[in-house]
């Protein structure tokens, strides 16, 4: 290649870029939200209905109410394929363009922006993913994690457990399983398991599947088959969490006594067990189906215009309405920065504090169609989790139905281990920055 | 012949012999002294090396379990295998797109079904659609690059892997399918029997697996071994230029390599895809076939079967009985161990042809 062309080559790529660019101001009368999300890749299976549902409930404002505040909200999506690295590229090339949160929809991504949040003073609200010790406000004022994290969930199961075996004391001396993608993110879990092992007197028995042998679970499947375990939490992602409903099929473990994580609980998940699925359970914290209001605006305002990338029987699945709650979270985050701020173009740092201070009442929940779709939620400068009720919902071989009472989580457990996990976090990052962001009155 | 009788020559050791000996020597140290207890339970020796085994011999149920379901992913590993034997031979190429083939053909089949199409229908029509590809492949891609060095032509092939992810996910969209496993005629559900105080249970779908695997790799290895086509196609694997001179026709060869590995990668897709579902991550499972093709060598049928069974059955009794000793989780890097282990004492593969060069 000679000079010349290089010279070329490089200005016709770098014009290509500044286009690219060019192509999407954020308007000073529009409030820019990127979502990260992923329709390719492995683990599409589980992101596209998600992506559907945040994108339409958010487009769904701007059609019914013009907005949030009267301010249109620009959205716009960057495909990460679940992979670190290209979400965080996501990250650099959106953030300039008056980014006010990010979404990262990936424990992995969550962990390498949690470091830029600070600096560059955008909110993150990894709903119910990512760091769980990041709950802790006071040593992570930018990053926000309701209404539950994986170590209420953990906790949460263990309930149930109990529960149906008929008391935290009749664990002793069972076996219990965590089937887990070998990622952070199936990790996460971990400590609160091993530390509600020694309270109970259960054994904790660990069954990693590395990302590679998602489809591949064979031999895990025999070492549960040898170690009987009484219960099995799922905490799996993509096209592991089908596999393993069919592998669990496959080999008669009872399915009333394999519990997934929210994320091991979309429909697509249960669907390909097939019969053998019937009874098996996931945690959640907003219910499926489309007999909602807040489901039939979308309907009405997107689907049924053609505007969603859905097909109409996939909207209210229990993958989709996570999508749309999480979207709610980010639209509420903005309307309280709204009223604090009185701006009607909010900024990243307006949006922080909009988020801190949220409180989702059942008054709201029923104003936004949402009665009965989800519990309330508060967030406070301290805590920026809520540790929020989850119910057990259940695959009936067609849908998801809620099989418990809403199950608040052990706090009294969990917190004190994300507070220490949390001053760990700030210790081993050398340099972590102190607080400096006041708290909002009342919160 | 002399009438002196040469001398006896005194006992040589090849490097690989002493390895031998030296582990055999070993093994029976270590059983000598878990038997009289000078190791005992607990003991971090004994945990690795002589537990493991204590289990095979309590619980032989499992490890008949076991050995099965290594088995069939060995059958099935080979069959992926075979689909990179045979570009290989047949053009020197590592085919990076064969897992992306996987997926495609899944996809394709299930989506012709979802369009109306009767099961079988579909199939044939999917084997089409990998007949099309085979020739486009040939025509757009391989032709233009005859001659050039076969680094060219591994890179042309992670360009056809983009080209079909792009294709696979504009046209099917990147949902998960289910695999039209029971319009197939695909039987489901389980054989179990008691065996040694336990229970086996054989899942008719692996069976029904394991058997089409190795009736295709069986017919695959009769049609290049002892058909004109195949004679042709091991000309054309010794050397392209002599094999041009005798008047076999490259561009023939190559389209029927790339469609017989279209046709492995539909039965892969159908058989992994009923496993779990048939989506993108599929893609993965075509990398497992890596370690076959290091230990069997990259240019042997036979070393892909024989090698697949090696890996299958050996990375299954590793995770179940060494891996909780680790955490678990150890399948996905123990088959490569393996691999190497084999390598060290045969670095052309168990099959392959040895390399010999002349500076």
């Amino acid at each position: 290649m000679t000079l010349r062309k290089l010279t070329l080559g490089t200005m016709a790529a770098a014009a290509v870029a500044g286009a690219t660019a060019m192509a999407l101001p954020a308007s000073a009368q529009e409030i820019y939200v990127p979502l990260l999300t992923y329709r390719t890749g492995p683990f599409a299976g589980s992101g596209i209905p998600i992506a559907d549902g945040m994108s339409d409930y958010l487009r769904m404002l701007n059609e019914r109410d013009g907005g949030i505040g009267g301010v249109k909200l620009s959205v716009e999506e960057c495909e990460t394929g679940y992979d670190t690295k290209k979400g965080v590229e996501c990250y650099e090339s959106t953030k300039g363009k008056g980014a006010v949160m990010y979404n990262p929809y990936s424990t992995g991504i969550t962990l390498q922006i949690i470091p830029k949040a600070a600096v560059d003073k955008i909110p993150i609200l990894s709903m119910s993913y990512g760091l769980s010790a990041s709950a802790d406000g006071n040593v992570f004022p930018w990053v926000f994690i309701p209404p539950v994290t994986y170590w209420d969930g953990a906790s949460v199961f263990i309930q149930h457990a109990a529960a149906v075996e008929g008391g935290l004391d009749k664990l002793k001396g069972k076996t219990i399983g965590l089937i887990h993608l070998d990622a952070p993110y199936g990790k996460e879990p971990i400590p609160v398991l091993e530390k509600l092992a020694a309270t109970y007197g259960f054994t904790l028995k660990l069954y990693p599947i590395a990302a590679q042998d998602m489809q591949n679970q064979g031999s895990t499947w025999l070492n549960i088959r040898r170690d009987r375990p009484a219960w099995l939490y799922v905490q799996g992602w993509g096209a592991m969490n089908p596999t393993a409903v069919k592998e669990a099929a496959k080999n008669g473990f009872p399915m009333d006594r394999m519990v997934g994580v929210w994320f091991a609980g979309g429909d697509d998940d249960a669907r390909g067990g097939g019969d053998g699925a019937k009874g098996y359970k996931a945690l959640n914290y907003h219910q499926a189906g489309a007999n909602y209001p807040v489901i039939q605006d979308i309907m009405k305002f997107i689907v049924d215009k053609g505007q969603s990338k859905a097909p109409k029987d996939k909207v209210g699945e229990s993958l989709y309405n996570r999508g749309v709650y999480n979207a709610m979270l980010i639209a509420e985050g903005i309307r309280n920065a709204q009223k604090i701020t009185g701006k009607k173009a909010i900024t990243a740092e307006d949006a922080r504090r909009g988020l801190e201070a949220l409180n989702i009442t059942d008054a709201r929940l029923k104003e936004m169609g949402m009665e009965g779709f989800a519990a309330p939620l508060k967030l406070t400068c301290a805590d920026h989790s809520g540790h929020n009720q989850v119910f057990i919902h259940q695959w009936d071989g067609a849908k998801w139905v809620k099989a418990s009472d809403w199950i608040t989580p052990q706090k009294d457990v969990v917190r004190p281990m994300l507070e220490a996990a949390a001053a760990d976090y700030a210790k081993s990052n050398t340099g972590w920055p102190q607080r400096t962001e006041a708290c909002e009155k009342g919160s | 012949m002399s009438a002196i009788e040469a001398p006896e020559p005194p006992l040589r050791l090849t490097p690989t012999g002493w390895t031998l000996l030296g582990l055999a020597g070993a093994a029976i140290l270590l059983l000598l002294a878990s038997l009289t207890g000078v190791i005992g339970k607990g003991n971090p020796l004994d945990t690795v090396f002589i537990d493991p085994f204590r289990q095979m011999k309590d619980a032989p149920d499992l490890l008949v379990q076991t050995v099965w379901e290594g088995l069939v992913s060995g059958v099935l590993y080979a069959l992926i295998a075979l689909g990179f034997v045979l570009i290989f031979k047949a053009s020197g190429v590592f085919n990076f797109a064969q897992g992306i083939m996987v997926v495609f053909a899944g996809l394709t089949l299930v989506g012709f079904y979802e369009m109306g199409v009767p099961a079988f229908l579909a199939l044939i029509l999917t084997l089409g659609v990998m007949f099309l590809l085979a020739v486009s492949v040939e025509r757009v891609v391989l032709r233009p690059l005859v001659n050039q060095p076969d680094i060219i032509l591994f890179m042309a092939t992670f360009g056809i892997t983009y080209v079909l992810i792009g294709l696979g996910e504009l046209v099917f969209g990147g949902n998960p399918k289910q695999m039209i496993a029971d319009q197939l005629m695909l039987p489901k559900g389980s054989i179990e029997f008691p065996f040694a105080g336990g229970f086996v249970a054989l899942q008719k779908i692996d069976i029904a697996a394991a058997l089409i695997a190795a009736l295709m790799i069986a017919a695959l290895a009769f049609f290049f071994q002892k058909t004109r086509i195949g004679r042709a196609l091991r000309a054309v694997a010794d050397s392209h230029k002599a094999a041009l001179s005798v008047g076999i026709s490259l561009n023939q060869i190559w389209v029927i390599v790339w469609f017989t590995a279209g046709i492995v990668a539909l039965v892969t897709g159908i058989m992994w895809g009923a496993r779990s579902d048939v989506s993108f991550a599929l893609q993965i499972i075509a990398l497992k076939a890596l370690p076959v093709l290091i230990l069997g060598g990259f240019t042997s049928v036979p070393g892909a079967i024989v090698g697949g069974l090696i890996i299958g059955i050996g990375e299954k009794l590793g995770e179940f009985y060494w891996g909780p000793l680790v955490g678990g989780g150890i399948e996905s890097w123990l088959a490569y161990f393996i691999a190497l282990a084999f390598l060290l004492f045969r670095p052309q593969g168990l099959f392959g042809e040895k390399l010999i060069e002349r500076i």
